[in-house]
């Protein structure tokens, strides 16, 4: 395992001393050592939440910023937050007009996010959920609430985040963030695994040569494995996959974002970006803003995926709003 | 049983878990991520820390070890044996003899605090394949005013039977249910521990009970 790593154990704690000296000014501590916020969260607006496990940076403490998030819960690599540190993390957020917790289907922090919301109304904090489910490969459409949550998430920050600083309420910021993955399906291609520096080897294999459509960020097996493709042909098989899902039809106005999964060079994104622009087009869908990068990943995994959103005017507004974060910045 | 004797019983459950942090490890490594073990050990050694110098009750220690796992153990193992033991806690609140009917209403009460939590039903693969059943032997043991002795025999047999049905079955829920059929053949670590616990719980208890 070829890591720059201490005590594997202490990688989450380390991992945020060195992100908050680099990000200071944009995020800090809390009482909360598993909770990070933002500096200054303006006040009189709806606190926007997220948490996950690590090991997906940019995401989650990375969208922590202006017009984004307010306060992110961190849990152990690959493993869900605490309940107490969901809660922490309200609490961190709040300015009074409630909290809105944007997050990913999993089952860990499905859990963890339900039982923290009950402590939080037991002391009068108000705290709604959106759950992320836009991975189609992870469950059939007529079961959708079973779906993962992966890269959309990014999006789903983005409207929810923009929407409270806009000032709405609670229910509008919720509303609009569900509005945001609601109309976004995305799906991954995996090339190699990754390894959990605790443990010392993949938990799941990929052999040489071949790749894992529809793979999850955390290994999730996918709808099929198959030898290695030109980037031309892994971006007809996402493309495949991810637009008749929606579906998205021609004269659709959409967001393309393309983000690796840790490990496969940023140059490749481009490369399969642009054969996914060219056939997205191709079928009389405009993309109105598009995103390449490492904007959700998955340890050291090689591989990418594609993220797309329909958008109507509110869709159009929040996603064009200027926002500053480590994982996110746009004028 | 004293519960104010329950000391000793705590931590031979912290026993159980320590001793078995590597084959947990290692089952769930089959189908998971390979950190049940891991966080297992964590929590409960971390109960071990806390409650050393303590003088504590069996209802107390179990809403200690409770409280502790929400707060120190995330993941899926956090809240659900969280979960269990704060409503174990709650549902003997005030009891001063854990007794064959005692115990059953404080089991009764860790399931049903789980099942506010999670939807799995036996047959999802999940360590609720473990404590229904174990659930329920006990309380028709004590329905059929079996001793206390007899009472936890029955709870381990269908806790040890729950779990080994696990391995033929394929995960409905969690993490693994994504590998649909290639989680056949395996057991479930969640049930595998969740048996742990309930046999060192009823072993703890009888020989408290018996002193």
């Amino acid at each position: 395992m070829q890591r720059i790593i201490n005590n594997p154990d202490n990688i989450v704690d380390e991992m945020l001393k060195g992100f908050v000296k680099v990000h200071g000014d944009i995020v800090t501590t809390t009482d909360n050592p598993r909770v990070l916020k933002r500096v200054n969260i303006p006040g009189g607006k709806v606190g926007v939440v997220t948490g996950g496990g690590s090991g997906h940076k940019p995401a989650f403490i990375g969208y922590i910023g202006e017009n984004l998030c307010d306060a992110v819960a961190v849990g152990e690599i690959c493993s869900s937050p605490t309940a107490a540190a969901f809660l922490d993390a309200f609490r961190a957020a709040d300015q009074g007009k409630g909290v809105a917790c944007l997050y990913g289907n999993y089952s860990g922090d499905n859990m963890n996010v339900k039982m923290a919301v009950k402590m939080a109304q037991k002391e009068g904090l108000e705290v709604k959920t959106v759950v992320a489910n836009d991975d189609v490969a992870s469950a059939p459409k007529d079961q959708a609430e079973k779906r993962r949550g992966v890269a959309g998430e990014v999006l789903m920050w983005k409207a929810g985040g923009a929407r409270a600083a806009e000032g709405g309420t609670l229910d509008e910021v919720i509303a609009a963030a569900q509005k945001a993955i609601d109309h976004t399906r995305s799906i991954g291609i995996g090339l190699t695994p990754c390894t959990l520096p605790a443990v010392g080897h993949p938990n799941f294999e990929i052999k040489p040569g071949t790749m894992e459509v529809g793979i999850g960020h955390h290994g999730e097996p996918g709808i099929e494995v198959c030898p290695l493709e030109t980037a031309a042909q892994m971006a007809e098989r996402m493309v495949q996959a991810v637009l008749p899902d929606y579906p998205f039809t021609a004269g659709d106005e959409v967001v393309v974002l393309v983000s690796g999964l840790g490990a496969t060079p940023v140059m490749e994104l481009y490369v399969l970006y642009d054969e996914i622009e060219r056939l997205i087009t191709g079928k009389g869908i405009s993309i109105y803003r598009s995103y390449a990068g490492n904007y959700f990943t998955s340890l050291e995994m090689m591989g990418a995926t594609l993220t797309v959103m329909k958008l109507d005017d509110e869709l159009k507004r929040l996603v064009d709003r200027p926002c500053y974060s480590m994982g996110l910045k746009q004028k | 049983m004293k519960n104010s004797g329950g000391k000793p019983v705590l931590l031979k459950m912290v026993g159980a878990i320590q001793k078995n942090k590597d084959y947990l490890g290692e089952i769930d490594g089959l189908i998971g991520d390979g950190d049940h073990g891991m966080n297992m050990n964590k929590g409960f050694s971390l109960f071990e820390e806390e409650i050393a110098k303590k003088d504590i009750s069996f209802t107390q220690g179990l809403n200690e070890l409770g409280t502790l796992l929400f707060s120190r153990i995330g993941g899926s193992m956090g809240p659900i044996y969280g979960s269990i033991f704060t409503a174990m806690a709650e549902a003997g609140e005030g009891l001063d003899l854990i007794d064959a009917a005692g115990f059953a209403a404080m089991l009764d009460g860790g399931l049903k605090g789980l099942r506010d939590l999670v939807e799995a039903e036996v047959g999802d693969k999940t360590l609720i394949d473990t404590l229904a059943p174990a659930n329920e032997a006990l309380q028709r043991a004590v329905r059929e005013g079996k001793s206390l002795a007899a009472a936890l025999k029955d709870m381990k047999d269908a806790a040890e039977a729950g779990r080994d049905s696990t391995k033929d079955l394929v995960a409905k829920f969690g993490r693994s249910s994504r590998l649909g059929e290639r989680s056949r053949g395996v057991l479930d670590a969640g049930a595998v521990s969740c048996c742990l616990i309930l046999t060192s719980m009823a072993e703890g208890i009888l020989e408290q009970a018996e002193r």
